[in-house]
């Protein structure tokens, strides 16, 4: 019962109207937005180049899209524990969450052995620009993300586990969840804009 | 609209009236947690507030070594060779020191001062303040923001000490020159410093707007709707907002070049000869990089212009005893501004080589900031017109600042014009440009800031006479320096060069540029006079013994005079009305925590 009421407090903190969102959530998309400018500009960079004498396209390792299907396979995990963690079955949340975890971890190291086969197709750094360096910057640069998506995950396991204080609160679940679907839709994004523009 | 008071787990509420004087929290707290690693705003605020004024003494410094360097040009300094060593042997500056110079003055200015001493200051001593909260949505990444800050402030002093020197590129730092160690001794380590620095900024740039954008949005007290709040919370608003979305684009660019420098890719670099010897580099474009730089580059121009057009908008109405002329259409001209401000970067680079057709859009573009530029100057001149002014310091600098907006904004007019701009491009017109309306009126915001909020950081005052002093050397010293400045770039004078002496027909400005330079070492001397005035007040100031001092209708005065963590001793309290009832039914000011009465007539 306590539980649920304080539930219900926290989805509209101290407010009458229901409509407005918590301020964490509020927070994280204002972030997402300014890391999708970052995306942006790196992407539309690539556009203005890929016009330019001298482009290179390449050809993306298969890799890549087992590395999707692990990405997506770990946001469904993630609502999966969103919900287990509403309904207060914990022992499920946790197992959700690990799985999330490794899943990330999986999909960071497909990306490294993406790169690694681009590398070995002879796409490196020096010299001549073309789409495999914007590749190994843009997805780098999305896998960081991941990571700290990783990372955050890790702690709020970590909480889940060894706290003090129970937490009712689905807020920073929420939160968390709501983030690590952003890295797959972007992922998402990123892999579409390569297949079309690259 | 109501907000959370809830939502601050870390801020306790008040134990109650009867011990009023003790503070307001209940965590211990020791030197440490309480002047260093400190989570409430208003230290914050001051922490970035004294770390820029250190910053601002560094870099103004560099424009006295560099302006000795442009109106001496033939004479050697001793004294600086005992400073500088081998940069300034025989006592003449090296270019590759003034270089340095120009570059560090730039970066640190912009982006250390104006960026993070102003906003990183103001949003955080204003916004908790001023929307009735007791801190920050969340004051653990507020700390952590200035402390990336500092860190980048660290890496930033450290390149200027190592063999071949700090970053000195200009800087906007452009490639090629940036990208490759060969081309100059500032392009070595000291420019991955560079990049490294503006990284760790960017992160603290990040984590204080989105701090400052939901402070703002979800954290108002009972009764403060967006309408009601004051115009400095709404440019610190915009600012956050501006921020949040441009220097991502600034990181991107950075990391890109970072990925030249040190990986030998592509991406700005082609087909470049460097001593003789072909690179491998190929179907690179500097031109990105300069769309990447400027994307954020210019909307950077209104993160540091906007906080001060805020301050003065409060300032102003506060000492003209009336209130604010056109709220509304101030709210609107600032959403132009920001919206226009993402879509004019290019006029920076009308030179480039840019397509004159889409040239064209883009000086329309820029022509329309004009617009709301016009409207805000009008409304703040309607502001003081017929006000009964109290000529404080605070209130000059705010005039001052219209002045100054008014001048630089006119000679933006001539830059604007693609055409008119390639005679103008690259020329001490433009410098004399932006320090007028970004430079000297930021800071003169700032001041007026500084002046009239002192009271609320420290609880005392600063020295009247010498802001007066302050003031009037400082107003007339900047119409000395820059307008002049015009002069030489009309006629064509290029900026960034050590040494014109080669131009015969630049011999006219030799005893124009001796006196410039005199000028700035009167005007950097008087700065330190505040600098004094500042440190001073801090422990010796006047004591500030009412809670109202300047009788001003906004919520950071009804706070006690030395508020502690959490800033009001009881309840927050309630907001009934807008900011600006000043000279009202015959009131001089009302409170914004005063009911509406039912006589009382509308605004
Ligand atoms: C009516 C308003 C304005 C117009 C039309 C305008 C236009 C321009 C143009 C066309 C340039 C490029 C000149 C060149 O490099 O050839 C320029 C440079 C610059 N403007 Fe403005 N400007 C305006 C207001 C402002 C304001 C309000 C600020 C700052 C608060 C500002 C800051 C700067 C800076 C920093 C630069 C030079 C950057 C550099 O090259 O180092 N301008 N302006
Ligand atoms: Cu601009």
């Amino acid at each position: 019962m306590v539980s649920e009421l304080n539930i219900s407090e926290h989805k509209t903190p101290a407010k009458g109207n229901g409509r407005k969102m918590h301020p964490h959530k509020f927070t994280l998309w204002v972030a997402i937005a300014s890391i999708l400018m970052m995306f942006a500009g790196l992407t539309s960079a690539f556009i203005v180049k890929s016009n330019l004498v001298g482009w290179r396209t390449v050809t993306m390792p298969d890799v890549f899209w087992i590395s999707t299907a692990v990405i997506v396979a770990s946001s469904i995990t993630m609502q999966m524990a969103v919900r287990a963690f509403r309904q207060r079955v914990m022992q499920q949340y946790r197992l959700l969450t690990a799985i999330t975890v490794l899943l990330g971890l999986g999909f960071v190291v497909l990306q490294y052995m993406g790169f690694h086969e681009l590398w070995k197709n002879n796409i490196r750094f020096i010299g001549a620009s073309g789409a495999g360096q914007f590749l190994y910057v843009i997805f780098g640069l999305h896998a960081i993300h991941v990571i700290g998506g990783m990372v955050a995950l890790v702690i709020m396991f970590g909480r889940a586990f060894f706290g003090r204080v129970k937490q009712y609160s689905p807020v920073p679940v929420e939160v968390m969840a709501t983030y690590w679907h952003f890295v797959d839709i972007l992922w998402l994004y990123l892999l579409v804009f390569f297949l079309i523009v690259g | 609209m109501s907000d959370a008071l809830h939502i601050q787990p870390e801020v306790g509420t008040s134990h109650g009236a009867h011990h009023d004087e003790h503070h307001v929290h209940h965590h211990k707290e020791t030197f440490i947690t309480k002047y260093i690693f400190s989570q409430d705003h208003k230290t914050i605020g001051k922490q970035f507030l004294i770390t820029g004024i250190i910053w601002a003494i560094i870099g103004g410094l560099f424009s006295v070594l560099f302006r000795l360097q442009l109106g001496f040009p033939d004479q050697t300094f001793p004294i600086l060779e005992t400073f500088f060593g081998k940069w300034a042997e025989g006592g003449r500056i090296k270019p590759e020191f003034y270089y340095a110079l120009v570059t560090m003055h730039g970066t640190v200015l912009v982006f250390f001062v104006l960026t993070a001493g102003l906003s990183g200051t103001f949003a955080n001593l204003l916004i908790p303040l001023q929307v009735g909260a007791r801190d920050m949505a969340s004051p653990l990444m507020n700390m952590l923001s200035y402390w990336f800050f500092f860190m980048a402030s660290v890496v930033m002093i450290a390149s200027m000490f190592i063999q071949t020197g700090p970053a000195a590129g200009g800087w906007t730092v452009y490639p090629p020159l940036s990208a490759l160690g060969e081309a100059s001794i500032g392009s070595k380590a000291g420019m991955d410093m560079w990049i490294i620095a503006m990284a760790l900024f960017v992160v603290s740039q990040l984590l204080a707007g989105l701090n400052y954008v939901s402070t703002i949005l979800n954290m108002r007290t009972k009764g403060m709707s967006m309408t009601r709040l004051p115009l400095t919370v709404w440019a610190l608003f915009f600012t956050a907002v501006l921020g949040i979305l441009s220097f991502p684009v600034l990181l991107s660019g950075l990391i890109l070049l970072l990925f030249d420098r040190n990986l030998g890719t592509s991406f700005y670099l082609s087909d470049i000869y460097i001593g003789g010897q072909a690179l491998p580099n190929e179907g690179g474009s500097a031109i990105l990089f300069q769309h990447l730089f400027w994307f954020l580059g210019h909307p950077e121009v209104y993160i540091i212009l906007l906080p001060a057009m805020g301050m003065v908008s409060e300032v102003l109405s506060v000492n003209s005893r009336k209130p604010i002329f056109g709220y509304m259409a101030m709210l609107g001209s600032m959403f132009a501004i920001c919206i226009l401000a993402f879509l004019v970067w290019a006029h920076h680079m009308f030179v480039t080589g840019l397509n004159p057709f889409l040239g064209s859009v883009f000086v329309l573009l820029t022509l329309l900031i004009a617009v709301p530029s016009a409207i805000k100057v009008f409304n703040w001149l309607t502001t003081l017109w017929r006000g009964n002014i109290r000529f404080t310091p605070a209130a000059l600098f705010g005039i001052g600042f219209v002045s100054l907006f008014i001048s630089g904004g006119l000679t933006g007019i001539f830059l604007g014009n693609s055409t008119i701009d390639i005679h103008l491009h690259d020329t001490m017109f433009v410098v004399a440009h932006f320090h007028i309306v970004m430079g000297v009126a930021s800071f003169f915001g700032m001041f007026a800031g500084v002046y009239h909020w002192f009271p609320k950081m420290y609880g005392r005052y600063m020295n009247n006479t010498l802001g007066y002093i302050h003031f009037w050397v400082t107003m007339i010293g900047a119409y000395l320096i820059f307008w002049p400045i015009h002069y030489q770039g009309l006629a064509g004078m290029p900026r960034r060069y050590l040494d014109k002496s080669v131009w015969v027909n630049f011999s006219q400005f030799h005893e124009l540029d001796k006196m410039i330079t005199v000028v700035s070492i009167i005007v950097f001397a008087v700065q330190l006079m505040f600098v004094f005035n500042f440190f001073y007040s801090i422990f010796k100031g006047r004591k500030v013994t009412t809670q109202n001092p300047w009788g001003a209708t906004t919520l950071e005065w009804t706070t006690p005079i030395n508020p502690g963590h959490g800033n009001w001793t009881g309840e927050i309290p309630e907001v009934h009305r807008w900011a600006y009832d000043y000279g009202k039914d015959g009131r001089e000011f009302i409170p914004q925590t005063e009911p509406v009465g039912a006589n009382e007539s509308k605004h």
